[in-house]
């Protein structure tokens, strides 16, 4: 045998996408009684289709006892699936997993937290949660304390923490595991600069000194870079790269400019202006793909102007992950450059594109773009942050309280 | 290295039953939380669990003994009667609900970490055992008020608590699972516990009930498995009953508990691989 404590063969997982219903709600009985009877009257063709989707196929690789691996990819590309099976909560559908020791993962901070408890209690529930036994815990419990900073407040329930005391203390406890293997996904995206340093740091710390292995997949470069020495890329549900962080990483964001930076490249001189480039940059004027909800980014657009008029204006739009519409702006006249500027605390975090295309309004559309210029936010602290699992729209509604 | 983990589709682990020990902690700390929870928030929360059992005695008494005239041959209080069926029969009908709705009140848990899903609704049983003391004091008091001594059988007791455990048990981790899978599944549960009331000796008795079946029949009724369980409960509570476990048909209700049991388990650990994709 090798000493390689993860072996991944052949790993793949299928989800059935149902049609029928288009809400995504849970299934009844009720449904599917009526539906199966449904099916004995009808033909066989006219039952409501169904799609396969294979969220991983055919991922192999090997990972080295105390390597930490960075995972990578675009949203969709199978990382959370991939994390998901890796840590046993679902089951593959393909494939096979050999791993040589526990495993603990930390899919979102403050898992199993209960709002009632209190801190303290919080700490043992959530440790126990995480695999750790209460002697552990004990043991252990001044050291997670002190690591959270929390101590004021221990007595306290949680519900009445902060959110940043809240994943504080729930990475605490997640960071005083001693499993052989821990998988994390992107914690380090929450919480104030110097905390996620001292996350960083513990994880380091893990991996490098007490030779453990750590899975972390995360949307924060710099932070796979600093922390993992090799990395996979995924792209599709499969391992596009398996190599040395650097290499993987280059290849990604290389990946991800080609699709954020739209140039074209054959120019339609016949049409009266036509649109050359579409880039995102940050006030600074720097090229950026990521942005983080509370920073300003600008849009720029290159055209090329062949026949000056006076109708003609340029129409944007922006769409989310889902290429759902989300707001749209309209100049007035064009230009050969055009900026418009958004944000802070605009757009939620998730990927979203650009729509865009000039038209004289109701008489004709000059040129059109659909879904160019990819770009991701991501969220570093906002208050919605603690309700990162669910849907909450796609941008901050800025609103005034008023209590009466 | 003593942890080797394979993960390969449809593996029925090996060592199942061993994580399921090495959970242990996890199991307490569950049960320790949904108690904790439960009784926490809510002063009524105590006095719900003796207000409940109390009211159903009380109106029971008055209905059955008092106007349908049932009980009036012995010579134990109809109180005591009543109760001695209250208890098991409001231990089931709380374990079962708690233990149905158990899995889905915890999807945040099932869908980050990894632990053996079983201990979820084990635990939520838990919550139930604190309903049952509480019960059992109110018993006690009774006792006291109509100046009763029970028999000695009543030393027996434990182990229709077990029974009772195992009969809400079985059924309530099938129905959790079917819960993940079809929500509709929660409206069947109190239609149960409504339905099987009036199914089980805790109005009457099991002796006023087999002289009106036909003796060919009586083998449905026993089907019910909280007729072994009250039955049981009976004979340890009040005085000069048979022995349950001296007639055959006691053991239909406890072969048809264990079947459940063994069934739910069977079906649980089928499904439960893939409760973090339907949940």
């Amino acid at each position: 045998m090798s000493d390689a404590i993860i072996k991944v063969e052949g790993l793949g997982k299928r989800y059935i996408i149902s049609h029928e219903q288009p809400t995504g709600s849970y299934t009844a009985l009720r449904d599917v009684i009526s539906n199966k009877a449904k099916g004995v009257l009808k033909k066989k063709e006219q039952l409501p289709p169904k799609e396969e989707f294979w969220a991983l196929k055919d991922v192999n690789f090997e990972i080295k006892k105390g390597q930490a691996v960075g995972i990578i990819g675009r949203n969709g590309a199978g990382k959370s699936t991939l994390l998901k099976v890796l840590s046993r909560i679902t089951e593959p559908t393909t494939g096979r997993i050999e791993m040589n020791g526990r495993v603990a993962s930390l899919l979102e901070v403050g898992t199993g937290f209960h709002p009632e408890l209190t801190g303290r209690e919080n700490i043992f529930l959530n440790g126990a949660i995480l695999g750790m036994g209460r002697a552990e815990i004990r043991k252990k419990f001044d050291e997670i304390v002190e690591f959270s900073g929390v101590e004021k407040f221990l007595d306290t329930p949680v519900k009445r923490y902060s959110s940043g005391m809240y994943v504080r203390l729930a990475f605490a406890v997640a960071a005083h595991l001693e499993p052989e293997i821990l998988v994390v996904d992107e914690v380090l995206a929450v919480g104030d600069a110097e905390f996620q340093k001292k996350c960083l740091g513990k994880m380091n710390e893990v991996s490098k000194n007490e030779g453990r292995t750590v899975i972390f997949v995360s949307h924060d470069i710099a932070a796979i870079r600093q922390l993992c020495a090799t990395c996979v890329l995924l792209k599709n549900g499969q391992v596009a790269k398996y190599a040395e962080s650097s290499l993987v990483v280059s290849e990604y964001l290389k990946n991800k400019e080609a699709e954020s930076f739209y140039q074209n490249k054959n120019i339609d001189t016949s049409k009266d202006a036509v649109l050359k480039k579409i880039y995102l940059t940050n006030t600074a004027g720097e090229l950026k793909t990521t942005f983080n909800h509370d920073e300003e980014m600008v849009l720029h657009f290159e055209l090329a102007i062949h026949k000056k008029s006076e109708k003609n204006n340029l129409f944007i739009t922006l769409l989310d992950q889902y290429k759902r519409k989300v707001a749209s702006s309209e100049s007035q006249g064009l230009a050969e450059k055009m900026t418009i500027k958004f944000g802070p605390n605009f757009l939620v975090r998730g990927d979203y594109s650009v729509n865009a295309f000039i038209h004289s309004p109701g008489v004709e559309f000059v040129h059109m773009l659909d879904d160019v210029c990819n770009f991701s936010i991501i969220d570093n602290g906002s208050k919605f942050m603690i309700y990162r699992e669910h849907d909450y729209g796609n941008v901050f509604l800025n609103t005034t309280w008023i209590y009466q | 290295m003593d942890h080797r983990i394979i993960i390969e589709p449809g593996r029925s682990e090996k060592n199942y039953w061993k994580d399921l020990w090495r959970y242990r902690e996890l199991f307490y700390i569950l049960s320790w939380r949904d108690v904790k929870v439960k009784y926490k928030q809510t002063v009524l929360g105590v006095v719900w669990a003796v207000l409940r059992p109390l009211l159903t005695m009380i109106v029971f008494t008055f209905v059955f003994g008092r106007m349908a005239g049932m009980g009036a041959q012995s010579t134990v209080p109809y109180a005591i009667i009543v109760f001695a069926g209250m208890l098991p029969w409001n231990f089931f009908s709380i374990s079962l609900t708690e233990c149905s709705n158990s899995l889905v009140g915890n999807t945040n848990l099932i869908t980050k970490v990894y632990f053996p899903r079983m201990i979820i609704p084990a635990s939520s049983v838990i919550t139930s055992f604190i309903d049952f003391f509480i019960s059992f004091a109110i018993l006690i008091l009774l006792f006291i008020v109509y100046g009763y001594m029970p028999p000695v059988e009543i030393i027996y007791m434990p182990l229709f608590w077990i029974f009772a455990f195992l009969a809400s048990f079985g059924p309530g981790l099938y129905l959790t699972a079917l819960n993940v899978k079809y929500r509709d599944f929660r409206y069947i549960i109190p239609f149960i516990v409504q339905f099987g009331l009036f199914i089980s000796p805790v109005g009457f008795t099991t002796e006023t009930m087999v002289q009106k079946i036909p003796s060919d029949w009586q083998w449905v009724y026993y089907l019910n498995p909280m007729v072994g369980v009250i039955d049981g409960f009976r004979w340890c509570i009040i005085k000069d009953t048979p022995n349950p476990m001296l007639h055959y048909p006691f053991y239909i209700s406890l072969g048809v508990t264990l079947f459940l049991v063994w069934l739910s388990i069977y079906q649980f650990r089928k499904m439960e691989k893939n409760f973090a994709d339907m949940i």
